[in-house]
């Protein structure tokens, strides 16, 4: 959810820029080597959208310390979802994944990490293509209100947030720039969801 | 040609292309697109449509309509039950409303029927609560057929618009030509239909295709030829003189294909008559996407499966 597609939300504050995002995805970045060194077997996936250029810039990192590049693919859940009758309709993209997953270490991807459906979502998802030899979750922004138990290996940045409030992440390659904002509903938008 | 970020689809039933707007052709060719990614997977199957129940009703004959749907439920997890006529109480002296009433009473969440006269889809949408989709009403429409076929000219040729599309055959008797016309003109291709002018019904030309009773002019520069069966148990004697004569005049040969473009692609709907509307050779041959014709079909009917039941309020 962004300004760009709910222009009733209101811009609140600013959490990360350009600047302050660079060191965060390089130390993400040192995390993820920390843990698994072997590029051969270690498999970056995005989660549709916003987590797939995450995976694409954490997979530009390893690449600047190592000389070479971690496996890559993407992921859309909306088949896997729990709510689906419950929201407007999503629109299903493509999972990518290079096969086979059995051997690799796979890193989910997301930028923000929330209820925590999602997740459960992908590595429902990730189970059907077969069994990594570990799944972590590497996301930039953990905002809290989580339903499910699930937690990040790697997180960027935690951001204490309201459940009103939506944290918009853009990227370079999809938005123009990187950042990380605060939005907010506004009281009229609020009102007409719980009526 | 993609949708738009906005368009929904809305409709508790798939009735037919006529009451399609181009964007909701583009979100189902696009959402499509999607699904034929999980025919690719080691497991071809998705939880999507967990809970759900779907009944196939075909009251008339059919083995790849009815396995493509078949077979695009159960790879999005709902469960399905097939009636068929044949050993059903639809052959002991039903009326059609107590059937439909009867399958209300079991509360399924689709229903996909094919039937031998027009309109009973449309029927059955006002009777029963859950959504219906038309897998065929007599003459009149076959949507998923023409969604398929779209999908499958998109995909070889990148886009609709401004194709040359020849559609030939017995064109009196076929739903196939009614759904396809209306969804080829709605995305702006250029459509001309051909056949013998005893299969060819009056007022074509209203619905905004050429007319012309001549394969070799229909084939023309075409990018796409479309050959629909001749429907033999639908003919009396008297109007069918000979199968001889039928494919000399309108069977679609190698040599005659050669008057369409290069990249010319050769569609048909299934089943074939080889020897009556298309040769062997061609039907096998190196510009025919039949079977991917078959193979876009699950992809196609998961799409409207999803559409229909996946975000419904």
């Amino acid at each position: 959810m962004t300004a760009k597609s709910h222009p009733s939300l209101a811009f609140k504050r600013e959490v990360l820029d350009a600047e302050g995002m660079r060191p965060i995805l390089r130390r993400m970045a040192g995390e993820l080597l920390e843990r698994d060194r072997d590029l051969e077997q270690l498999m970056l996936v995005g989660i549709h959208t916003r987590g797939v250029p995450l995976a694409e810039r954490l997979a530009d990192e390893i690449e600047r310390m190592e000389g070479k590049r971690p496996l890559f693919g993407t992921i859309d859940i909306t088949l896997y979802r729990d709510d689906l009758s419950a929201r407007p309709q999503p629109e299903v993209k493509q999972t990518r994944l290079p096969s086979p997953i059995d051997a690799c270490v796979v890193v989910l991807c997301d930028d923000v990490l929330y209820t925590g459906r999602t997740v459960r979502a992908a590595l429902d998802e990730l189970n059907d293509y077969g069994r990594p030899r570990a799944v972590r979750l590497a996301v930039l922004v953990d905002r809290g209100h989580r339903e499910l138990p699930i937690q990040a290996d790697v997180v960027g940045k935690h951001v204490p947030t309201a459940r009103a409030e939506v944290v918009d992440v853009g990227f370079e390659a999809t938005d123009g720039g990187d950042y990380v904002h605060i939005l907010e509903q506004t009281e009229l938008e609020r009102t007409q969801e719980e009526g | 040609m993609s949708a738009t970020d906005e368009t929904r689809w809305t409709r508790k039933d798939l009735l037919g292309i006529a009451e399609l707007e181009p964007a909701e052709i583009a979100l189902v060719l696009d959402t499509a697109e999607s699904f034929r990614e999980v025919a690719q997977r080691p497991i071809k199957k998705v939880p999507t449509l967990r809970g759900k129940s779907v009944v196939n009703l075909f009251f008339e004959a059919s083995t790849r309509t009815r396995s493509s749907f078949e077979l695009a439920e159960k790879r999005l997890s709902a469960d399905s039950i097939n009636v068929s006529t044949s050993g059903s109480s639809i052959s002991k002296g039903e009326t059609l409303i107590d059937t439909a009433l009867n399958l209300q009473a079991m509360a399924p969440d689709l229903v996909v029927i094919r039937h031998e006269h027009p309109g009973v889809p449309h029927m059955l949408a006002r009777r029963i609560a859950a959504g219906v989709v038309n897998a065929g009403d007599g003459a009149h429409e076959h949507p998923t057929q023409a969604l398929l076929d779209a999908f499958t000219i998109r995909r070889r040729k990148g886009r609709l618009a401004g194709l040359k599309v020849a559609i030939v055959g017995d064109v009196l008797h076929s739903r196939v030509l009614r759904s396809n016309v209306q969804l080829l003109t709605k995305m702006g291709a250029e459509v001309t239909v051909a056949g013998p002018r005893i299969m060819m019904p009056v007022a074509m030309e209203t619905l905004g295709v050429k007319v012309c009773y001549s394969l070799d002019e229909a084939v023309e520069d075409a990018d796409v030829v479309m050959m629909l069966r001749v429907q033999l148990e639908r003919h009396s004697k008297r109007i069918f003189p000979s199968v001889r004569e039928y494919f000399k005049l309108f069977g679609l040969t190698a040599q005659r294909l050669e008057r369409a473009k290069d990249d010319v692609i050769v569609m048909h709907p299934g089943p074939m008559n080889r020897g009556v509307e298309i040769a062997s050779d061609v039907a096998d041959g190196p510009y025919s996407v039949i079977l991917e014709q078959v193979a876009n079909g699950v992809a196609v009917r998961m799409a409207v499966l999803f559409l229909l039941l996946g975000a419904r309020e």
